[in-house]
């Protein structure tokens, strides 16, 4: 899709630094364009739904008139519609746990990375239609990533892989048998010699023990692992310290200090959701008793968790090591290798000295894409802080056979170039897409005589495949995966396999001569192993795989941890690790820029390129969606002068890309990140030819980062579409009749550092608010009943949009695209709006999911001529959409823009796939109908009757909003405000508490709870 | 210069005056009145059915219960329709030749539903939940008129929304007593409104007329 670029917003950075600088007090900006005032901003701020022109150019003054008349007539005929003839199909015989109309949950597990976070899942009629955490799994504890909610749209995705086929024609599995028996024949007789098998990372131990049992068979076969977003570093890095791979879990619970050497803990990896949870309990000063842990970060490119730090100093990703260095010097350790770093010493010392206060309670965590000297020397760190069993504990890696992965995919490579490779197995994952580009995986790939690949989609490595088998959705089949701490789940299907995929434990089964449903593998693995285990008889056993299967969990397999002893190089501290992958001064010497690639916030690694949800989610921080951009900061920028939408041609390690600039504020200035997923070709219709293929600069020797990227400006631009000033709710402060009315009188976002707050607790409240607050001509309603609430802790909330995707698969809320998004018609009923505060180079950021306030005094409600959008007795303010007729002057009185407009039929009421996915208690709405958040009045409902029914009140937690349930911090609570003793109450009655635009006598019913930062006195 | 126009016309533009408000209410009535006819609502019209399956005969003659076959009517929003397996727990052993049946052996059989035609409907954006009413008195046959009079089964009530909301907006005209919720014989007592009074406040019947109390 291409949008024609308009004329440039340009973005002076020069002045918006001088702006920043004269301002006064707290000033708070989301974005460039709104310091800069561009054009498009202004749009924005006085017109909701932003371009006006989408359709204009289409749509004549008399057509409109024609519409007009013609809508009218239909609108009064609709009335009288007869109900089409319906037919009612019952069961021939009725399964027994079937109620109908009653949804069912299922325990399984969503695998990334290979390893699995715990997930309930709700069937209705046999339709799985919305994904939820499993509360007993230790890595979901109820919440999830944004991932696993679109996880329910690639199951339905009809782009998805549909049948067998052998060299682009449509084949079957029983035609596919007999070629795949005939190769693993004539691999027999040299033992398996010229057989590949390339797999993803693997945790599961039924395919681990399928593997190993083909290994025995074909001693001479090998087996490849590659995850292009891997943990590479992390296990080298372990062993390195360790002398042997390590998993290694943390425990941010225990945790009073907290140093991030460029990891993302809180969105990215296997245990995030966990870590979330307990790094926002540590900062809840209620929960703690006025304590809050403190978190430093140190990184190149702005991630959720450096949003949240109360100390961040951007430095390029190579400065990380030499600052690691210091820091370990510091704490007493002999530094090693070089020191050198732009961060002045009274900052390290500082840390060094919090750090050492609270031996035993701190943490230094690495992120995976650092090298594994870094994680080494986090390892060490930890060790000399008395972390080792506190903090952070040891176990054994829960991959079946961990690997240095790139040197895995390297050794394919360069076996295939070297026409060794007579078979190739592939079981997922895509790597003629996401090899790194010096390996040439793709022309070295056509040399293999057999190539046959088992995917979810017909992808860039199935184009290239003799043979491709549909691959089963995870809700499709049976398997089984560890969690971070190694945790077993066993995931079960919700449905049959739409396309008649298959699983890697079905594929490798029917390789060795067995063409047996997955169940039947995975369970006889599991009686073998019990049964082994003499853990008792055949009922016993029935027993143990029931509760299994309930729980979500096998008991008793996460695994202990363990005492590991410092290896000899790591023992005497950082002196001994000095080989970093790659050493600074050498890196320094090529010039140019540094490049860090990352994977997509929301696409990933590219596998979820296909999926609209994900695609059209604002990406953390920058709120970009449907696009990847080149993230470089102003001074950078500024230097380069570039600004937003110039193209640049980067060239790197002698291979060159196209991609856009984003100015990032907070970006580490001399270096560009570039993220993964975009750029594909067969993807699928949502995701092909969008962004660019950052792959195509990866160096499989220097994985994360590396230097002397050389960009070029192109002259040209693009378009990027990014959500960051739409439904702005600041005041214009062009008012001429108040003076000293400016954007941040509105005070949206209110925040204190944790001693300000202790000196003056109330310092969010108003007390100018509190008493407009009680002005009313009109008697007050009584609200007698349930009195619906919800409270937002901005000092919990990470930024991670998880509840903008969760409500968009509990509410059927349609994706619109990105010319859509770009004039402003982006659907998601809550939206997460980032605030920066300070200058450009490491502002300060606070993220605030809003939506609908839910106003005791709505001012959408009495402008509605229909009466489509009223208040119900238990404070709900209500949208009727059979009612609506789209005038939209509701969501031209609603000062918070919360309200959503089906400008077109945003909804696929086509495609029978999709028509599976929908959430059977909430209209599908239609074109032309206004909609916002309900407070999921479905969810309400349905606990309420129940209760009705059983003739009593609802509990405090038993109604969970789909905002509330999946988010990973709780930062959302929803509940009775009636009830002095609900949670909700509890949050509202803190002295944190302030709502929103008060001042304007609205009354929201969803207030918020300001933000605490815990800075180091010692820093300030 | 003549007078144009008749001075009769003075009084036909009074009238077509007059009279076009009087049609434009004249065609607002007529239209009320099909979508309130059985036309439209398709009140009073027995449909055919793959079998024809007599409540006449199942529930006024044998007296089989409501819940033999609507077995989720107090769980579920959705009463349920019974699986073939539950007609041919009688069936298999009586009727078995019967030529009418034949639809039903044959669904067992080759374990194909049979495909019912729907009878009680209310549009799609409106959710409405068989097992609240049940379970705070609201009998079968409120809804669903004389049941076990009907050999064929029609639609007793238009379900519209004004329909509805006549019950929810003063619920003590029509409840009764929980036990007597599936008696499809059951006939209101002349006491009804004071009955209804009492059971209101003892079951404790809200009167909920708010719009996402149906709609969502």
């Amino acid at each position: 899709m291409t949008i024609p670029s308009r004329k440039a917003d340009s973005i002076d950075l020069a002045a918006i630094e001088e702006k920043l600088r004269g301002a006064k007090g707290k000033q708070f900006w989301r974005g460039l364009d709104e310091l800069a005032e561009t054009p498009r901003y202004r749009e924005f701020l006085h017109n909701e739904f932003g371009d006006p022109d989408v359709e204009k150019a289409s749509v004549s003054r008399r057509d409109v008139l024609k519409l007009m008349a013609a809508s009218a007539a239909f609108a009064g005929l609709s009335g009288c519609t007869k109900l089409p003839t319906q037919r009612i199909v019952p069961y021939v015989r009725q399964p027994e746990e079937i109620v109908p109309g009653k949804p069912l949950f299922y325990a399984t597990a969503m695998t990334m990375g290979g390893v699995a976070r715990g997930l309930l899942v709700e069937s209705n009629m046999g339709r799985p239609t919305k994904i939820e955490g499993n509360p007993d799994h230790p890595a979901s504890l109820g919440a999830t990533t944004v991932f696993e909610q679109a996880a329910l749209l690639t199951l339905y995705d009809p782009d998805r892989a549909q049948a067998v086929t052998n060299e682009g024609r449509i084949a079957t599995w029983d035609l596919f048998l007999v070629a795949l028996h005939r190769a693993r024949d004539n691999h027999r007789p040299g033992k398996g010699s010229g057989l590949r098998i390339l797999t993803e990372t693997i945790t599961s131990p039924t395919l681990g023990s399928q593997i190993q049992g083909l290994l025995a068979e074909f001693p001479q076969a090998k087996w490849h692992q590659f995850e292009p977003v891997g943990r590479d570093a992390a296990r080298e890095g372990a062993r390195m310290a360790f002398g042997e791979f390590v998993n290694t879990v943390y425990r941010f619970d225990r945790a009073d200090v907290i140093l991030s050497l460029d990891s993302d803990f809180l969105y990215d990896g296997p245990a995030s959701v966990r870590y979330a949870r307990q790094f926002a309990d540590g900062r809840d000063v209620e929960m703690t008793g006025g304590k809050m842990n403190r978190l430093y970060v140190v990184e190149s490119t702005p991630s959720i968790t450096g949003s949240k730090a109360d100390h961040r100093l951007p430095m390029r990703s190579r400065d990380v090591e030499p600052f690691a260095r210091a820091v370990a010097g510091k704490l007493g350790m002999p530094p090693g290798g070089s020191t050198a770093t732009q961060v002045g010493d009274a900052w390290i010392t500082a840390l060094a000295r919090d750090l050492q206060k609270h031996r035993g309670r701190s943490i230094v965590i690495a992120g995976d894409q650092q090298p594994p000297i870094v994680h080494a020397l986090a390892h060490a760190m930890n060790s000399a802080l008395g972390n080792m069993g506190e903090t952070v504990i040891l176990t054994d890696p829960i991959e079946v056979n961990p690997t240095d992965q790139m040197q895995s995919i390297g050794a394919l490579a360069a076996d295939m170039a070297a026409g060794q490779v007579q078979t190739l197995l592939i079981f997922g994952g895509n790597p003629v897409y996401t090899a790194p580009a010096d390996l040439q995986f793709a022309k070295s790939f056509l040399k293999v005589p057999l190539r046959i690949h088992l995917s979810l989609y017909d992808d860039e490595t199935s184009d290239l495949c003799h043979w491709n088998v549909p691959a089963a959705h995870f809700l499709e089949t049976w398997s089984d995966a560890r969690a971070f701490d190694g945790t077993i789940t066993i995931l079960q299907p919700l449905i049959s396999p739409l396309y008649n995929g298959k699983s890697a434990n079905e594929l490798l089964a029917a390789f060795q001569g067995e063409d047996v449903p997955a169940h039947d593998v995975v369970k006889t693995y599991w009686k073998n192993r019990f049964t082994a285990a003499k853990q008792g008889d055949e009922k016993a056993f029935e027993a143990f795989w029931e509760t299994s299967l309930h729980d979500g969990v096998v008991s008793k397999t996460a695994l202990p941890g363990k005492q590991v002893r410092m290896s000899a190089a790591a023992a005497g501290g950082s002196a001994r690790l000095q080989t970093g992958l790659a050493p600074a001064s050498q890196d320094q010497a090529e010039g140019g820029l540094e490049i860090v690639f990352r994977p997509d916030p929301t696409v990933w690694d590219g596998r979820f390129a296909n999926n609209g949800w994900l695609q059209e989610l604002p990406k953390p921080l920058t709120q970009l969606t449907w696009d990847n951009a080149v993230m470089l900061s102003p001074r950078t920028a500024q230097r380069l002068q570039v600004t937003n939408e110039d193209v640049l041609s980067l060239q790197y390690g002698g291979r060159a890309i196209r991609g856009p600039v984003w100015i990032t504020p907070g970006h580490a200035d001399e270096s560009a990140t570039v993220y993964f997923g975009y750029g594909r070709t067969r993807a699928g219709h949502v995701g092909d030819e969008i962004g660019y293929n950052a792959y195509l600069l990866w160096d499989s020797r220097r994985p994360w980062f590396g230097s002397g990227l050389q960009v070029e400006k192109t002259g040209e631009k693009t378009r990027l579409v990014t959500t960051q000033f739409h439904h702005s709710i600041e005041h214009d402060g062009k008012n001429e009749d108040e003076d000293s009315v400016n954007a941040f009188d509105r005070d949206l976002v209110r925040i204190a550092t944790l001693e300000e707050f202790k000196r003056n607790p109330g310092f969010a409240r108003d007390p100018e608010e509190e008493t407009t607050r009680a002005q009313s001509l009109y008697p007050a309603f009584p609200y007698t009943g349930y009195s619906w609430g919800m409270s937002i802790d901005l000092n919990r909330c990470i930024g991670c949009n998880a509840c903008s995707i969760a409500c968009q698969a509990e509410n059927n809320i349609p994706v619109v695209g990105k010319e859509q998004v770009d004039a402003g018609r982006i659907m998601h009923w809550i939206r997460v709006d980032t605030y920066f505060r300070g200058g450009l180079d490491n502002p300060e950021t606070v993220h605030e999911p809003l939506t609908c306030m839910h106003c005791e005094n709505a001012p959408c409600e009495v402008v509605c001529p229909v009466g489509a959008t009223t208040h119900s007795p238990e404070g709900l303010n209500e949208m009727v959409y059979n009612r609506c007729v789209g005038t939209r002057y509701c969501s031209n009185n609603c000062p918070y823009k919360v309200r959503r407009f089906n400008f077109l039929l945003f909804n696929d009421w086509e495609t029978p796939s999709l028509k599976l996915l929908r959430n059977p208690n909430v209209t599908v709405r239609s074109r032309g109908v206004m909609e916002k958040c309900t407070y999921c009045v479905q969810r309400i409902n349905a606990v309420k009757i129940e209760t009705e029914k059983q003739d009593r009140a609802v509990r405090d937690g038993e109604i969970l909003t789909a905002c509330q349930q999946v988010c990973p911090a709780d930062a959302i609570v929803f509940g009775n405000i009636n009830d002095p003793k609900s949670r909700v109450s509890k949050l509202k009655a803190q002295p944190r508490e302030y709502g929103l635009l008060r001042d304007l006598n609205t009354r929201p019913r969803t207030t918020y709870l300001a933000k605490l930062r815990n800075p180091n006195p010692e820093i300030g | 210069m003549p007078q144009i126009f008749h001075r009769s016309t003075n009084t036909l533009s009074r009238l077509s005056i007059y009279g076009a408000a009087f049609i434009v209410i004249l065609l607002g009535y007529v239209l009320y009145e099909i979508s309130a006819s059985p036309y439209l609502t398709e009140v009073n019209v027995a449909r055919d059915q793959p079998v024809p399956f007599s409540h006449k005969h199942h529930v006024g003659e044998l007296g089989v219960d409501c819940r033999y076959c609507h077995t989720s009517v107090e769980d579920s929003s959705f009463a349920g329709l019974p699986p073939t397996s539950t007609c041919m727990t009688c069936h298999s052993q009586i009727w078995t030749n019967s030529p009418m049946l034949e639809p039903v052996r044959s669904s067992y059989r080759t374990d194909r539903s049979i495909e019912w035609i729907r009878v009680n409907a209310v549009p799609d954006f409106v959710y409405f939940n068989h097992s609240i009413h049940v379970s705070k008195g609201v009998g079968c046959t409120t809804c669903h008129g004389p049941i076990g009079d009907m050999p064929l089964t029609w639609r007793a009530n238009t379900m519209q929304m004004e329909w509805c909301l006549g019950c929810h907006r003063e619920p003590e005209l029509q409840v009764r007593p929980r036990q007597s919720v599936f008696d499809a014989s059951y006939k209101p007592p002349a006491n009804q409104l004071e009955m209804g009074r009492r059971l209101v406040k003892e079951y404790k019947i809200q009167s909920l007329t708010n719009c996402t109390t149906c709609h969502r």
